[in-house]
């Protein structure tokens, strides 16, 4: 069993020059990538933020200095002091315990997304690639439509369908994202369906399906989570966006960018009301952003 | 928010009869694919519906508004490029230097930044403070229709006023948003600037022209020409990216174009405004779409 580690240590198992398991191989790979993951630390960053908010979202109400909801009318529009370290807004809330339960939604909002987005895109992808056609034709057209608008716009006729709210705008954001998604995975299904690994294993009796799901699907799998990470960075400004112009999580709910929304109209007097929600929301973006490039630069190889 | 058509157009006040007379005269009574069959016939025929919020038919609504949102998405579109192009060419020259590292980092952070909260600090920062721009709208209060509104666009229309007062006021009050809408367009151009001129910059006849004793300058400039095609199919999907962008900036300015009549009709659940807006809008993203690709086809000697 060459899965545990031999004596040598779990550093000369992966670093071996010749793998002795497909397991062995697999974890390779993925040290490997790591190392060289390390390497960009503006993606080692970008990753420490993701986490850090992991981490502030779960513990949040010790994180937190007040109750997000609490008002104090005594203590209202205070600018940011050792007792409110970002101030206070206009009902006296203290505006650093909103902004970090505030991340609790941000990842709601992402984490929702992505696991909406990701697998029905990679589906929806591989399988026109596979089976082309008219299949491919139909559900290609389907993606045309909605790649046919620009993201935010359609969005908000999405939730000017289905009413505002935190959820009709994960459901309008999801709905402008999977297309992106299905091109991708077909794009990468159309370079992998001819293959000969593909064909041998269609020679040998198994079906379309056992085919796309394991044999198409992990290869697409790589470019999904790099596509996912990037679009996060988009689906937080939009997600906020929505939140600004009133129809995404509503005003008494710590959301960055309502938050913001509410601090528009004490902009000129009052500018910590805006501006720490506004940095919450570019430093996640950016995280995002800069994980995703990394990302890219580990696992997908052929772009730039 | 109402999102039930009937109750916005009613109130909520009315009695059971008025709403029943209503829900009838609007069709809803009718199965879906019917009401859709009608919506598709009154499209055909140009008839878009009267906005409730304006008591307008949507059609002159928007052809009231749409001119301030060309006008504001030209010059953005102007700034983007202006500011873009030549980053991305000091990219690629100084590749692995600063300058590249300056320029990706700029390029990350203009995707990353909520550019609405970007445009309230600006407002604090250039507005409130400095008062070296103007505020909401897109001339100062005492100018409002002092010039013939001839285009729909208050530079032009100045200028044929030669009203420079006008136009000096005019110009105050849109370089704000034109250059935080401009944000998004900049980082895209700059980075496809960037790889395009890579890719030139790699090619033999550069370092044959850099052998026979040509300067840097030089051949940037061979490489430049090289990358125009590409260039300008680029900038015309910016372009159609600006729409998106529009939606907010013009929100967090007061401008009164394309964006806020959206924005407006959305909150006070005003279908008709919104329907038309989206297809508006999809209908010029397609078109600058197919306008790029016929741009590729016609200028690069190669397609053909």
């Amino acid at each position: 069993m060459s899965a545990a580690a031999p004596a040598a240590g779990w550093k000369a198992w992966l670093t071996a020059e010749v793998a002795q398991s497909a397991t062995q191989a697999r974890a390779q790979r993925l040290w490997f990538g790591w190392l060289k993951f390390l390497r960009n630390p503006l993606a080692v960053a970008g990753l420490a933020v993701i986490l850090a908010l992991g981490v502030v979202a779960i513990f949040a109400p010790w994180i937190a200095s007040h109750d997000p909801m609490a008002q104090d009318l005594a203590r209202r529009l205070q600018p940011p002091s050792a007792a409110h370290w970002f101030g206070t807004d206009q009902v006296g809330r203290d505006i650093y315990s909103r902004v970090v339960h505030g991340s609790r939604i941000t990842l709601y909002i992402v984490f929702l997304v992505a696991i909406i987005v990701a697998p029905l895109g990679l589906l929806i992808g591989t399988v026109a690639g596979y089976a082309g056609g008219k299949v491919d034709a139909a559900l290609m057209r389907l993606t045309d439509v909605f790649l046919a608008f620009p993201g935010l716009v359609l969005a908000l006729a999405f939730v000017a369908a289905l009413g505002p709210g935190l959820f009709n705008a994960v459901i309008a954001i999801a709905l402008t994202n999977w297309p992106g998604f299905a091109r991708l995975a077909r794009a990468e299904t159309l370079v992998v369906r001819s293959s000969d690994y593909v064909a041998a294993s269609r020679i040998q009796g198994a079906s379309p399906v056992r085919i796309v799901l394991r044999h198409i699907v992990p290869m697409c799998i790589p470019s999904v989570i790099v596509r996912t990470s990037l679009s996060m960075a988009g689906v937080i400004l939009t997600a906020a966006g929505l939140g600004f112009l009133g129809l995404g999580a509503q005003p008494p709910s710590p959301e960055w960018g309502a938050m913001l929304s509410s601090g528009r109209r004490f902009l000129i007097d009052y500018w910590w009301m805006t501006t720490f929600p506004g940095l919450a929301i570019m430093l996640v973006s950016l995280a995002f952003n800069l994980l995703g490039d990394g990302l890219r630069d580990v696992l997908d190889p052929r772009s730039e | 928010m109402p999102v039930d058509p009937v109750v916005a157009l009613v109130g909520d006040q009315a009695d059971k009869q008025t709403y029943e007379a209503v829900y009838k005269r609007l069709g809803l009574d009718q199965p879906l694919p019917v009401q859709f069959g009608y919506y598709l016939r009154d499209i055909a025929t140009g008839n878009f519906g009267t906005a409730i919020t304006t008591g307008h038919p949507v059609i002159e609504d928007i052809q009231r508004v749409f001119p301030a949102t060309l006008e504001l998405a030209t010059l953005a579109l102007l700034a983007g490029v202006l500011l873009g192009v030549p980053l991305g060419v000091a990219a690629a020259v100084w590749q692995g230097r600063w300058p590249d590292h300056v320029v990706r980092l700029f390029g990350l952070v203009g995707y990353s930044i909520p550019h609405f909260w970007l445009g309230l600090i600006a407002l604090v920062i250039f507005y409130a403070n400095l008062r070296w721009i103007g505020g909401s709208g897109r001339v100062s209060l005492g100018l409002v229709d002092v010039v013939p509104n001839v285009t729909g666009m208050i530079l032009v229309d100045a200028m044929l006023d030669r009203n420079w007062e006008v136009l000096r006021d005019a110009l105050r009050h849109i370089v704000m948003p034109a250059l935080i809408l401009a944000t998004t367009s900049m980082a895209y151009l700059s980075r496809m600037t960037r790889s395009f001129m890579l890719e030139q910059l790699g090619q033999e006849y550069v370092t044959t022209a850099r052998i026979k004793g040509l300067s840097r300058f030089g051949v940037t400039l061979h490489a430049f020409r090289n990358i125009a095609v590409q260039l300008v199919t680029v900038v015309v999907l910016a372009y159609g990216g600006l729409l998106d962008g529009a939606v907010l900036t013009e929100t967090v300015f007061g401008w009164p174009g394309f964006g806020q009549y959206l924005t407006s009709g959305l909150l006070a659940g005003d279908m008709n405004v919104v329907l038309t807006c989206t297809l508006l809008v999809g209908v010029i993203f397609v078109t600058l779409n197919l306008l790029s690709d016929v741009l590729y086809r016609t200028l690069d000697p190669r397609t053909r």
